[in-house]
């Protein structure tokens, strides 16, 4: 081997440890599709259960406040917030998968230091977000619950895309825009969440898919 | 100009080449860290990380995480020149080609 090929070779080991050693690399497109279709069937089981219920425009009132009959109680026990966390945990399991198999091929540590930086930082606005959530339960504020859900989840990814491939960074700020947006349609968050939390995944993950996983593999 | 006198010889070893990467990225890595990285032996990465720390590229931290120690590791001023001395030199090396 000629010293050209060994020097070329070096600067390869260089940027490959470099970005090892910075970003968790493994995050999978496929676990952003898995997590999106989990989202979309639960905006799906979640919007036959407002049908059920007298459909949307009963639904908007109570959001709204016109009718005024839950308490914290009545929310946490509601079929639709049972939905919700369902589909946050089948998200999160689907979506653990397809990164655990990833970083086994890569032979990257799915438990490493990367992985824990990348979890921390994104845990840190979305915890943050979770307790002020809450505390607007508990105001009755039903209507700001759905767009600071998707304000809060956007800021945890753009915090996070420091430490794992920076295109989750957009994916952040599409899923703050469509929370703020949703300010202004209060009592239409289904339709927001189906798209933030369905299409949006499902398209960043079929991006990242393509651009990092297809052909390296 | 001899470009081989600019490529470090403390760089030679792919493994002390990575280890100065990952420090000239991060502030701080501990042992475990660097271990899961290269993906190397205990005893292997201590020698090498001998070499570095009498090289003066780079400096280490006793500390203790509850009892257990931590000890980690970061660049040094000379460290980091040497490795971005190093750097050019292979993109020159690297230039001769066309």
């Amino acid at each position: 081997m000629n010293e050209q090929q060994q020097s070329l070779q070096d600067i390869q080991q260089i940027k490959q440890m470099m970005e090892r050693s910075s970003r968790f690399i493994s995050l999978s497109g496929l676990s952003g599709i898995a997590a999106g279709i989990c989202a979309l069937a639960g905006a799906w089981f979640a919007n036959n259960v407002i049908m059920e219920n007298g459909g949307p425009s009963v639904y908007r009132a109570v959001v709204n406040r016109t009718i005024e009959t839950e308490t914290v109680q009545d929310f946490v026990g509601h079929r639709l917030f049972q939905i919700a966390i369902i589909t946050f945990f089948a998200a999160l399991l689907s979506s653990f998968l397809f990164t655990y198999l990833r970083s086994k091929k890569n032979k990257i540590p799915m438990w490493g230091y990367t992985s824990k930086r990348l979890l921390i930082n994104v845990a840190v606005p979305m915890i943050a977000g979770g307790i002020y959530l809450f505390r607007q339960i508990q105001f009755g504020n039903y209507g700001l619950i759905a767009p600071g859900c998707l304000i809060f989840y956007g800021l945890g990814l753009v915090n996070a895309s420091k430490y794992t491939l920076g295109e989750i960074r957009y994916l952040g700020y599409c899923q703050v825009l469509l929370g703020i947006i949703n300010c202004w349609y209060v009592g239409y968050g289904i339709y927001f969440w189906a798209t933030g939390f369905g299409l949006l995944h499902i398209i960043y993950g079929m991006v990242m898919w393509l651009r990092y996983e297809k052909n390296n593999d | 100009m001899n470009l081989i006198e600019n490529l470090n010889k403390i760089f030679d070893s792919r493994i002390r080449l990575g280890i100065m990467s990952a420090l000239v990225v991060n502030t701080q890595l501990n042992f475990n860290e660097l271990k899961e990285l290269l993906n190397i032996t205990d005893g292997n990465l201590a020698s090498h990380l001998k070499t570095l720390e009498e090289s003066t590229f780079i400096k280490v931290h006793k500390g203790f995480i509850g009892r257990k120690s931590n000890t980690t590791y970061s660049i040094t001023r000379p460290g980091e020149k040497a490795f971005k001395t190093h750097l050019t030199a292979l993109e020159k090396m690297i230039g001769t080609m066309k």
